[in-house]
């Protein structure tokens, strides 16, 4: 019998590869399809041994093409299945674009509920590999502009397992983005007593603080943890939330955080200018204008096309960067 | 159940064999090297399917002009009609089993119609009160479809599914020529034929899009031969030859649902009227094109041959004609009353449950419901 002790290091990748597999396990309409996801496992392997177990119908390698990838599975929902898509990097999945805004984005909405779209789209996303050109797009605030779809991404090993397992419960799509530099992040896991089934829209504090709020997702989670430890030799005490959920946005957890530190700085690896930290800046503004001490704050990718890899470092929000933002919340206004 | 235990399965192939060889003999995929017709053939003709086309081929000429009517008396806010393209519209419906699913463009609201849709569902999307007025499933008739070509890799994915799950379903979509330029027609149906899916493509060729005629659109011989490519078989029909139209389809269902794979059909017709009743042709055509047509009229040729046979004749085309004065009337009536509208509803069905900035939106829309209403 398996038993809390039983756990072991287990990456991200695993325990999404897990999630798919005990999710296909349970229920025979959730299939799951894209490029090399069959025989090879995935170029990030997170699909291993899924075909292997399940059968190539239910794991399908595709022709390489995402339009048809994810139309196709708008038809094998139409149908009743529970289609689990891989898109292979972030910048691969534009081809889908119109698949996932004009349809399934729209599907539940235009039939009045008739038919909903229980499709996951996962995308690996986001920097800091050294991939070149096309493989570290920071794609969330398109997916994020678009009403009907729910964003995901997770940053731990165990939130990795339970969104997903969410996601692919979920009766509306989910655009479910896995931050690529996060697959062979570790911890001690055990999947036969994995964390509970997290669900979509709440997002967690994962270090309490008194003097400023981190709010970030995915990629820059580790960042910020980082950052609120070096930032005790300041004399700070930072809180860091993780969002986990994009779409729909915690606004409760987010500004609960804010309202008792009075001060905010967003965090994420997407271009600043029309990205997500603009929209969360404003949403606390609007909701906790009178507990601030200072202007809310981003540290942002910068608004520039994702830079080449041996250039990628000066393009990433890293831990100096966020402790500069936090010196520029006025911290002179408390003496 | 796998694909592979399947009747039919051998020819199912979800992955390609280990070692691909080009094929070395295209042939039994190529086209019918002229369109294929069955009228004034002398092929010899099922009757009561003959009066059920012909019956719906007038039914629906009278659906289209009052449709078009409509758009005029402000009652519809578009409507691209398929007059012309009956024989199309119609034989596609009836080439289908109650359980397969069809996958109609915005010009394909007859088809819907003839599969038997209420007209004022059908109409719903081009009166504008909402996008899709009728349950998909229900009807099994996916949302007509704006977006050029995208419904295709649907009916893909639909007829995969049905296939996995050993049901015999077929899925038949609907695109025009300019579809065919689409990015999503060539990826639909490359994963037709590669999954082998029980799925039936047919072009209704009506001359345009748009604008646009067919030489700017493309330089194959004819778009069914586009199949050749795929590894499907292509077949080319005369578009207004109801007959015609009917039999290659139904042999098109008959070939997918035994696990034969998909096929690509090009009917070959004419768009009488303009694009939508927004459009001026006479910008891009002249009318003696338009005039050389009227004398292929699918109904016109169906309605000639019948008479010439002894199947129909003068109480026929005036029982005929009165079905479809009746339908257009109690048309007339439906559309005229306004529809009930709710604006609530715009909240209502954008998630299964909606999120925190959804209820704020939809308490402010209340809000303001309740001013105006004061």
């Amino acid at each position: 019998m398996a038993t809390a002790t039983d756990k072991k290091p287990a990456t991200m990748a695993q325990a999404l590869q897990r999630a798919m597999r005990d999710a296909m396990a349970e229920d025979p309409t959730v299939h799951v399809l894209g490029e090399d996801v069959g025989t090879l496992g995935g170029v990030f392997r997170v699909t291993d041994g899924l075909a292997k177990e399940f059968g190539e119908d239910r794991c399908t390698d595709t022709p390489l093409a995402e339009a048809g990838i994810l139309g196709t599975a708008v038809g094998m929902a139409m149908y009743g299945l529970r289609p689990v898509v891989e898109m292979q990097f972030d910048a691969f999945a534009y081809p889908a674009f119109e698949q996932l805004i004009s349809h399934v984005a729209k599907m539940r909405n235009r039939t009045r509920g008739a038919m909903a779209m229980p499709i996951v789209v996962r995308v690996p996303y986001g920097g800091g590999i050294g991939g070149v050109e096309h493989h570290s797009d920071s794609s969330e605030a398109y997916y994020m502009a678009t009403p009907g779809l729910q964003v995901v991404t997770p940053a731990t090993v165990e939130d990795a397992y339970g969104l997903l397992r969410a996601a692919i419960a979920s009766d509306d799509p989910v655009v479910f983005l896995e931050p690529k530099r996060l697959y062979w992040s570790k911890s001690d896991w055990s999947p036969e007593a994995p964390a509970a089934v997290e669900p979509i829209g709440k997002a967690v504090v994962r270090r309490s603080g008194r003097s400023a709020t981190l709010i970030t997702y995915g990629p820059s989670v580790p960042v910020c943890m980082e950052a609120a430890e070096a930032a005790r030799e300041e004399g700070w005490d930072l809180e860091v939330v993780d969002l986990r959920s994009l779409v729909p946005f915690d606004d409760e957890t987010v500004c609960a955080s804010v309202r008792r530190t009075g001060r905010a700085v967003v965090v994420h690896e997407s271009a600043g200018f029309g990205g997500p930290g603009g929209e969360m800046a404003a949403r606390i503004t609007e909701r906790c204008f009178h507990h601030l001490e200072a202007p809310v704050l981003r540290v942002a990718g910068f608004d520039i096309p994702y830079p080449p890899p041996m250039l990628e470092k000066h393009h990433l929000p890293g831990v100096d960067r966020v402790l500069d933002a936090v010196a520029r919340l006025q911290w002179e206004a408390e003496h | 159940m796998t694909v592979q235990e399947l009747p039919g399965a051998a020819a199912y192939r979800p992955t390609p064999p280990p070692a691909w060889r080009p094929r070395t003999d295209p042939a039994p995929l190529l086209p019918d090297p002229e369109p294929h017709r069955v009228l004034g053939t002398g092929a010899e003709l099922d009757r009561a399917l003959m009066l059920k086309l012909y019956a719906e081929l007038v039914r629906g000429r009278r659906f289209n002009a009052q449709a078009t009517a409509l758009t005029k008396q402000g009652r519809l806010a578009v409507y691209p009609s398929s007059t012309g393209q009956e024989a199309c519209e119609v034989a596609a419906a009836l080439a289908l089993e109650e359980r397969d699913w069809l996958f109609p463009s915005y010009r394909d609201t007859l088809a819907a119609v003839a599969r038997g849709l209420d007209p004022v569902q059908a109409l719903t999307l081009l009166r504008g009160d909402w996008h899709t007025g009728y349950d998909p499933r229900e009807h099994r008739i996916a949302p007509l479809c704006t977006p050029l070509a995208t419904q295709l890799p649907h009916a893909v994915g639909l007829a995969h599914a049905a296939r996995l799950k050993g049901d015999d379903v077929v899925a038949l979509a609907l695109v025009g020529d300019g579809g065919t330029s689409e990015g999503d027609f060539h990826e639909a149906l490359n994963f037709a034929a590669v999954w082998q899916a029980p799925v039936v493509f047919l072009v209704q060729n009506n001359g345009f899009a748009i604008s646009v005629p067919l030489a700017k659109q493309t330089a194959a011989p004819s778009l069914a031969h586009k199949a050749v490519g795929y590894g499907m078989p292509g077949r080319l029909v005369d578009g207004n030859d109801a007959p015609a139209v009917h039999q290659v389809l139904s042999e098109a269902v008959a070939r997918a649902r035994r696990g034969g794979g998909p096929t690509l059909i090009e009917a070959v017709t004419y768009r009488m009227e303009a694009h939508t009743n927004a459009d001026d042709a006479t910008r891009y055509r002249g009318s003696a094109e338009v005039d050389a047509w009227r004398d292929h009229d699918p109904i016109r040729i169906l309605e000639g041959e019948l008479t010439a046979r002894g199947i129909l004749d003068e109480d026929g085309i005036r029982a005929a004609a009165e079905a479809a004065e009746t339908m257009a009337a109690a048309l007339r009536d439906q559309m005229n009353a306004d529809p009930v509208l709710d604006p609530m509803d715009l909240f209502a069905e954008v998630y299964a449950e909606k999120n925190g900035q959804l209820r704020e939106q939809a308490a402010q829309l209340r809000a303001e419901l309740e001013a105006e209403a004061r």
